[in-house]
């Protein structure tokens, strides 16, 4: 059954093992060129939840938390509390709550960064998302384990 | 000025890191804050003396009129100094008395924070601004007060505290609201500089029974007066401070600051002078009655904000001078008693004074500013409260209604207090000494400094009277009056009604407080008596048919089959759109379809698929017809090029499946549950919903009542928010407040289900992580 590490082939956990990383980079890819091209944190929150999701069903529920490190629900209120953030600082800067502010940094190499506040809340986004959808299956499979 | 307010919420964020870090010493530390922001109002009230009020703007939703301003005023000034010049003291103080607390960082926390929302409230020149305060100090004083949450009986004296105070400010809002639309503005200075006469206005009577509702709840007026005493079960700096102190003179604030607004009016004269005077002799009454430290000082606190409602009542120009006086006299005195009262509690480990005697010896200095503080209290020179008693008395005399009733409150409340400011003062202090719970000994520094400070200030302020006067009073006094008012204080008025007023409350005071033990069980059986029919069991009574009718209205509407609700969902939505639908826009509908193969490939697709998700027997198939619907989906969007709207539906639709996969291998195995009738009705159900949604899609394309907006977007997108994703600059910048209450409700969802999943009542072992 799913998230029973006994019954699971060779193929998904090898799948998994190389897929994984790739997919984890490309939701921060999807996420960083969200604001020009197709993506944004939202799509990009989603991509990276499968890749967990996928190493859930491949390794089962203990070894998912031990990749992860934080708890799910750590991941949700990041999130949220990035993305308040972000609202906050055009109110000292004289503008009305939310106003998006831009600083360019140019990187000697790679070319210009746009740093903003709407790059930090779609940061704020893309964990949210994570942080609640794995928290709904992480819940679902451990108290389906405990049947 | 932003920073000063919110800089209390900044340190509650950084509390928990820096209570292990300092340890013993982090409420010294904490105190920085409170002192730095004391001396900063401080600076800003020569400001205010010399150039008039201030007003601080900053934009939050100008498009609302909803801005985060500030005014700086003689009365807003008093407020924020006693706020945090007692805070300062107070988190020095919770130092010592909650030392190596288990829950100490989180009283840090709530405390700052409620500082900081204070702060705002008095400070706030917008009334939606203003209103946003007010209800943070309300959930901050709940958490406050069920601290120790494992008490039940802080539990629910706690949530009786919050329904008492946001039910009235419910009825605040909808008071702000009203006030809004006759001014034309949410701005306070706008309203109050305004000749427009509110009190001919139609709406008047149901603003001012708003505000009235919304301030007497918060300030603890008969008949609500009753959450306050019960809040003592919160720790004692927290009743020092937000229950006495700040929190609770919020409503007294309010009044006094729209009392310019209103003063013409007869009916918030007599009201407040009624209710205000009752406030004041049933508080001053129920005090005595008691004899557990912490209650009978609320009690006194109830006197007391019915005295400062009372005096606003009055209105005339001593009442004025009488009500800023009495204010800060109060905030002294009382913090320093509270306070004192904890370090009693602490000491001793009781909290009923009956059980107290002979500690002079033991806490010499304790007794000698718990000395100071009650003389004040008592009203006795040459101390600041001496002051606020005459001109209390001064102002009942020339009340404009209800004189003599109010003179009588007035002396009856009098000579109850005077009697709490024996009890407190004496009864502990003197005689033999009585064997405590624990053995007591002198409190620390950090529990000594408040009381001696704030008491050594209510002798200062007595005796030199000037410094206040100029400084202090006469600017709030001609915030809350409107005009400049000539007044001097003085300690020696000659010998008048007042003075004889008040030796009359001294001898019928020691009448009492010598036979206080023998009057004290008759005293407690009246109160009995009163509590069987009084407001708290109105609100016990009211909560039990709440719950009543919420468990009943719950058995009937959600009865827990996920068909019915879906039905009852569905059917509305069916009727009052598909009315409103038919009856706006008419039957007259065209289809004019011009796809192309791949259109018409996808959309059997999604037929076939829909088909086989309703015909199957088996409960993966119809899954994975699901997702072959929601592929599809995602296709029809790629095919008419929206790639951001088609990944998204793939990622979605993908996780979907894995979800369902999840939750259906718990369900039992599938069966013929449902009889032919009811899949009938179902049918029916959904054919309804499907044709509806259809003629509203067709309906939206053929009429188009506005210029579409996405033009705008499309040009403004690059210059406005440097993005060339459409879709993506809407969803974080344009509409990125959507998002944030979007992101916030897909957080609760998870939430939701990981409680239903993990948090079991039976298993407390599942608790947290």
């Amino acid at each position: 059954m799913v998230g029973n590490s006994t019954s699971n082939t060779l193929i998904l956990r090898t799948a998994a093992t190389f897929l994984v990383p790739l997919q984890m980079l490309f939701s921060v890819f999807l996420l960083l060129r969200g604001h020009d091209e197709p993506g944004g944190g939202f799509i990009a929150g989603l991509v990276a939840t499968a890749a967990v999701v996928l190493y859930l069903f491949a390794y089962g529920v203990a070894r998912t938390r031990l990749l992860m490190r934080v708890d799910p629900r750590d991941l949700l209120s990041t999130g949220l509390i990035l993305a308040l953030i972000s609202t906050v600082p055009g109110v000292f800067l004289d503008q009305p709550f939310m106003t998006s502010l831009w600083y360019e940094l140019v990187v000697p190499g790679v070319g210009k960064l746009k740093l903003s506040t709407p790059l930090l809340f779609d940061i704020g986004v893309y964990f949210t998302v994570m942080g609640s959808i794995l928290t709904m299956v992480v819940a679902l499979t451990e108290s389906e384990g405990e049947k | 000025m932003l920073l000063a307010v919110l800089s209390g919420f900044l340190l509650a964020i950084a509390a928990p890191w820096l209570c292990p870090l300092l340890k013993d010493r982090v409420g010294w530390f904490m105190g920085l804050l409170p002192a730095v922001l004391t001396l900063y109002f401080a600076s800003l009230v020569p400001v205010v003396a010399e150039q008039g009020p201030q007003v601080m703007a900053y934009s939050w939703f100008p498009s609302l009129g909803i801005h985060l301003n500030f005014l700086v005023d003689g009365l807003s000034l008093l407020f924020a100094l006693l706020i945090s010049g007692i805070g300062t003291f107070i988190l020095i103080y919770a130092g010592g008395y909650l030392k190596g607390h288990r829950y100490l960082a989180r009283f840090y926390v709530l405390i700052l924070s409620f500082m900081a929302a204070m702060l705002g409230l008095v400070l706030s020149e917008n009334l939606i601004t203003l209103f946003v305060f007010w209800e943070l100090t309300s959930i901050t004083s709940y958490m406050l007060i069920g601290f120790n949450h494992e008490d039940v009986k802080a539990r629910a004296s706690a949530l009786q505290g919050l329904f008492v105070t946001v039910g009235g400010g419910l009825a605040l809002m909808a008071g702000f609201i009203m006030l809004g639309s006759v001014y034309g503005s949410y701005s306070l200075s706008e309203i109050l500089s305004s000749d427009l006469a509110l009190h001919e206005h139609g709406l008047f009577v149901g603003i001012l029974l708003c505000l009235l509702a919304g301030a007497f709840t918060k300030s603890a007026q008969v008949p609500f007066h009753f959450w306050l005493p019960n809040a003592m079960a919160a720790p004692t700096p927290v009743s020092a401070y937000l229950h006495s102190a700040t929190m609770v003179k919020g409503g007294v604030y309010l009044l006094a600051r729209l009392n310019p607004a209103f003063d013409e009016s007869s009916l918030w004269t007599l009201l407040l002078s009624l209710f205000g005077g009752l406030t004041m002799f049933t508080g001053a009454y129920l005090a005595i009655t008691h004899t557990g430290i912490k209650k009978l000082l609320a009690y006194s606190t109830v006197m007391a904000l019915g005295t400062l409602v009372m005096l606003l009542g009055i209105g005339t120009e001593m009442a004025m001078v009488a009500f800023v006086c009495f204010l800060l006299g109060h905030s002294l005195y009382k913090g320093a008693l509270f306070m004192i009262a904890g370090i009693l509690d602490h000491e001793t480990g009781t909290k009923d004074i009956a059980a107290m005697g002979g500690l002079r010896r033991l806490l010499p200095v304790t007794a000698v500013f718990a000395a100071i503080a009650a003389l004040s209290l008592a009203g006795l020179p040459p101390l600041l409260g001496f002051v606020a008693k005459e001109l209390l008395f001064e102002a009942v005399l020339e009340a404009p209604v209800l004189q003599w009733l109010l003179l009588l409150l007035s002396l009856g409340a009098a000579v109850c207090v005077m009697v709490v400011a024996g009890v407190v003062a004496i009864k502990p202090f003197y005689g033999p000494l009585r064997e405590t719970p624990k053995s007591p000994h002198e409190a620390p520094l950090s529990m000594l400094a408040g009381p001696g400070v704030l008491a050594s200030l209510s002798l200062l302020f007595g005796v030199m009277l000037f410094l206040p006067q100029e400084l202090l009073i006469a600017p709030a006094v001609t915030a809350i009056h409107g005009d400049p008012v000539a007044f001097k204080l003085s300690l020696w008025h000659g010998i008048n009604l007042p003075l004889g007023l008040s030796l009359l409350s001294l001898v019928l005071a020691l009448g009492v407080f010598f036979n206080w033990h023998r009057l004290q069980p008759s005293l407690a059986i009246l109160r009995e008596g009163v509590g069987r029919f009084g407001p708290e069991a109105g609100y016990f009574r009211f909560m039990k048919d709440l719950t009543r009718v919420a468990a009943w209205q719950t058995r009937v509407l959600q009865n827990g089959t996920m068909g019915n609700y879906m039905i009852t969902l569905i059917m509305t939505t069916v009727l009052v759109t598909g009315y409103t639908l038919l009856s706006q826009h008419g039957n007259t509908l065209t289809l004019d379809f011009d796809g192309g193969f791949f259109e018409l490939f996808v959309a059997l697709l999604l037929l076939l698929s829909a088909g086989f998700a309703s015909m199957t027997r088996s409960r993966l198939g119809a899954v994975a017809s699901m997702g072959v619907l929601g592929f599809s989906v995602a296709l029809m969007f790629v095919l008419f090029s929206a790639p951001d709207l088609g990944i998204t539906q793939v990622l979605v639709e993908t996780l979907t499946v894995i979800l369902l996969v999840l939750v259906l291998f718990r369900l039992p195995s599938f069966a013929s549950l449902s009889s032919p009738l009811e899949r009938g009705r179902d049918l029916v159900v959904a054919i309804l919903i499907g044709s509806l949604i259809t003629m509203l899609m067709l309906a939206a394309i053929e009429m188009q009542y506005f210029e579409p907006i996405s033009d705008q977007l499309v040009k403004d997108s690059v210059p406005e928010a440097q993005g060339r994703n459409i879709v993506n600059v809407i969803l974080v910048d344009f509409r990125a407040l959507d998002t944030l209450g979007e992101i916030f409700v897909l957080a609760l969802a998870a939430v939701g289900v990981f409680s239903m999943l993990k948090l079991r009542a039976e298993d407390p072992e599942s608790h947290g992580r």
